[in-house]
């Protein structure tokens, strides 16, 4: 059988079978509601819930998330970003340039604190390397970490000091690299740029090629780096990304029933799949024989060597048993589908397509 | 002279109390959105929202002062959204912006509703003078629906014209109405279509006795479009000088204006806030680049609504236009 050692380095001891899909989830996870209360009382001040309190609330959630993912079978996991209220806010409160000026509309009554950036920005205090050194130590299983990308955090937020937003992600871009650099230091093997942006511009896709250049830029080739893209429509930055320095693409698919695979098959897939098998935005779990019908799906895509599962996108929208249920089907699923591909039950499209001489 | 004029295009932030106070009041989900019936308790939230943006615009000294359109939680598609005969459907992208809104699909006749006009009634008590309507324009009004009922998109865009000419008939007493079209700009008429928007323009501004200014954004019209849009019975035509100054500019010297012009010239997507000053030489730097600027009225605005911008950031841009006008008076009479 193939192998593919930038992915099997997480493979775990035991795996009871010899095909490998690696499982694993996008990031964000459903917060316990206690969690919620417990911001509240901090961000009361007539309370005397205090930073500590608060502190010791996100360590015990991340140390509960963590754990649920493992419960659920999960091969790589993450602490469900307990510690980040939203995917821009959170590091745009970390980096030097930007400023806060109140919520904005996305759409009805859903807002963000999108931020401005005033000044250059720069490299202050570390992202990331705490939450990632604590999830490491409270988990037996490898710790993948998101991170969302330069070209996101740039168009997400006002420009109020650079030429344009190009410049601007550019420069993010570099700070990002400097962040990784410290979590592979840290002992990171596994990271995730999110760029839920690149899916409304997709004419954009060589801003974002430029500024992976530069994040990936002297990072250790073991380092396993992926790159998650949601809600558009892919035919208009596929094949180009595969151009991109990184192992692994995660897609999501599964919300729009895999109509976009075709994208996926018209021009080789020359890296790993990320596959997106559950709908993060569905409040029902669906059952184990739909999801393998899914994972089969990514096998017309790449070979089982080069697959990846996990949910579409983050599901912190869901309800918390709904989203464990999506996990431990998802892993269910997977492991059964494995144990079919270890007994030759499953042809593999991927595969059977290409002449031996491509190996 | 020109006879220089503050204003906005409409569409503004809900204050930050209002985001929250409305939020608990109505949900979060494509459901919870406005129908048109609100229970008391949300209408009373909608009017002290009001009030404190018709008081920002006028504590500003803005000349022309809008009804803010806080309740068109489907922004630009807000006027067929609320209507008995449009079905909301999923949400959509709001042009390339990220914000989303309800997709209204058209289902049956476009018969007079009178949404709008209950709105501008409730800021007509507070607004002793200048008060300005606001409207989508007819081609971008069809352009974000879809029909499932005219059939035609050239029947259509008159039916929507109608519509609107019934909705802005029904007016108080308005000094402007501002009729917003960046579909114009970001999905362009076809051939054909292109030529029937004028008729659509002119049946909306026929139906008011007051200036009408068609003002389309992110860009500049293609010359053709641009060409045929002055053919409207429009006081003033818009354009966005912050998104596209070079190709506006050229429209304008190659086929002319109409006899007053509203000029885009602060961000109304970004918290960057211009600098009176630097609005008035962009001002300066539009006219300077005519061969003939005789404008009767020149209304001086943000390019898009606002509804983009933190509502602190809103109230300084809004102070921004106003000084800037009142700054170019005290020149000239110096």
């Amino acid at each position: 059988m193939t192998t593919n050692a930038n992915r099997d380095q997480f493979r775990p001891e035991d795996h009871p079978n010899d095909h490998f899909l690696l499982t694993t989830v996008v990031g964000s996870y459903p917060k316990p509601k206690w969690l919620n209360r417990a911001k509240e009382l901090y961000e009361d001040p007539d309370h005397e819930f205090d930073a500590d309190d608060w502190a010791e609330a996100k360590d015990d959630a991340c140390r509960l998330i963590t754990d649920e993912h493992e419960r659920a079978g999960l091969d790589v996991v993450v602490d469900g970003e307990m510690r980040r209220n939203e995917m821009v806010e959170f590091f745009a409160h970390r980096i030097e340039g930007y400023e806060f000026n109140g919520p904005v509309k996305v759409w009805g009554h859903n807002y963000f604190d999108k931020p401005s950036v005033v000044d250059d920005v720069a490299y202050d205090e570390s992202w990331l390397v705490d939450e990632y050194e604590f999830t490491a130590d409270a988990a037996e299983r490898p710790v993948k970490v998101p991170i969302t990308g330069p070209y996101t955090l740039a168009n997400w937020s006002f420009n109020e000091a650079y030429e344009d937003d190009e410049a601007l992600a550019y420069d993010l871009a570099d700070l990002v690299n400097e962040e990784i650099e410290k979590l592979v230091d840290a002992g990171a093997r596994y990271i995730q740029i999110d760029e839920p942006a690149l899916a409304t511009t997709p004419d954009d896709h060589a801003i974002v090629g430029e500024c992976l250049e530069r994040i990936a830029d002297n990072i250790d080739e073991d380092v396993r780096i992926g790159l998650h893209v949601c809600y558009g429509d892919y035919s208009r930055i596929y094949p180009e990304i595969l151009d991109y320095p990184v192992d692994e693409f995660d897609l999501e698919l599964a919300n729009g029933d895999y109509e976009q695979l075709d994208v996926f098959t018209a021009d080789e897939f020359t890296k790993d799949l990320a596959l997106g098998v559950v709908d993060a935005h569905v409040a029902e779990v669906e059952p184990v024989e739909e999801i393998k019908e899914n994972v089969r799906k990514g096998l017309e895509v790449v070979p089982p060597e080069r697959l990846v599962i996990s949910p579409d996108c983050g599901v912190k929208l869901l309800p918390r048993e709904v989203a464990f249920g999506k996990m431990e089907n998802m892993v269910q699923a997977v492991r059964e589908v494995e144990a079919e591909l270890d007994a030759g039950e499953i042809e593999v499209p991927a595969t059977s397509q290409r002449s031996p001489a491509d190996d | 002279m020109t006879d220089l004029v503050a204003t906005t295009p409409g569409l503004f932030p809900l204050p930050d109390w209002a985001k929250a106070e409305l939020s608990d009041l109505k949900g979060h989900q494509k459901g919870d959105l406005i129908s048109g019936d609100e229970a008391p308790e949300l209408q009373d939230a909608y009017d002290r929202a009001r009030t404190e943006v018709v008081d920002a615009q006028t504590d500003a000294g803005l000349d022309r002062v809008v009804e803010g359109q806080l309740r068109w939680d489907d922004m630009l598609a807000h006027p067929l959204a609320v209507h008995d005969n449009v079905e909301t459907r999923g949400i959509v992208r709001y042009y390339d912006n990220n914000n989303f809104y309800r997709e209204p699909v058209v289902q049956d006749d476009l018969t007079f509703d009178g949404d709008v006009a209950a709105e501008l009634d409730a800021a007509a008590e507070q607004v002793d003078d200048g008060l300005q309507a606001v409207l989508p324009g007819p081609y971008s009004l069809a352009d974000l629906a879809t029909d499932e009922h005219y059939g035609d998109e050239t029947e259509f865009l008159h039916a929507v014209a109608d519509f609107l000419a019934g909705e802005a008939d029904a007016f108080p007493d308005v000094e402007t109405l501002f009729l917003l079209e960046p579909s114009l700009v970001e999905n362009a008429p076809s051939e054909g279509l292109d030529a029937e928007v004028p008729e659509a323009v002119t049946a909306v501004a026929d139906a008011v006795d007051c200036e009408v200014v068609v003002h389309p954004y992110w860009g500049a019209l293609d010359e053709k479009v641009y060409a045929h849009l002055l053919d409207a019975d429009v006081d003033a035509v818009g354009f966005d000088f912050v998104a596209d100054h070079e190709a506006n500019l050229y429209n304008l010297q190659e086929y002319g204006a109409t006899d007053d012009i509203a000029l885009g010239l602060l961000d109304g997507q970004n918290t960057l806030v211009e600098e009176p000053e630097a609005i008035n030489e962009r001002v300066d730097w539009v006219f300077d680049n005519l061969p003939v600027a005789e404008f009767d009225t020149t209304y001086v605005t943000t390019n898009t609504e606002t509804f983009y911008l933190p509502y602190s950031k809103f109230e300084a841009k809004v102070e921004a236009a106003a000084d800037a006008v009142a700054l170019a008076e005290t020149e000239v009479q110096a």
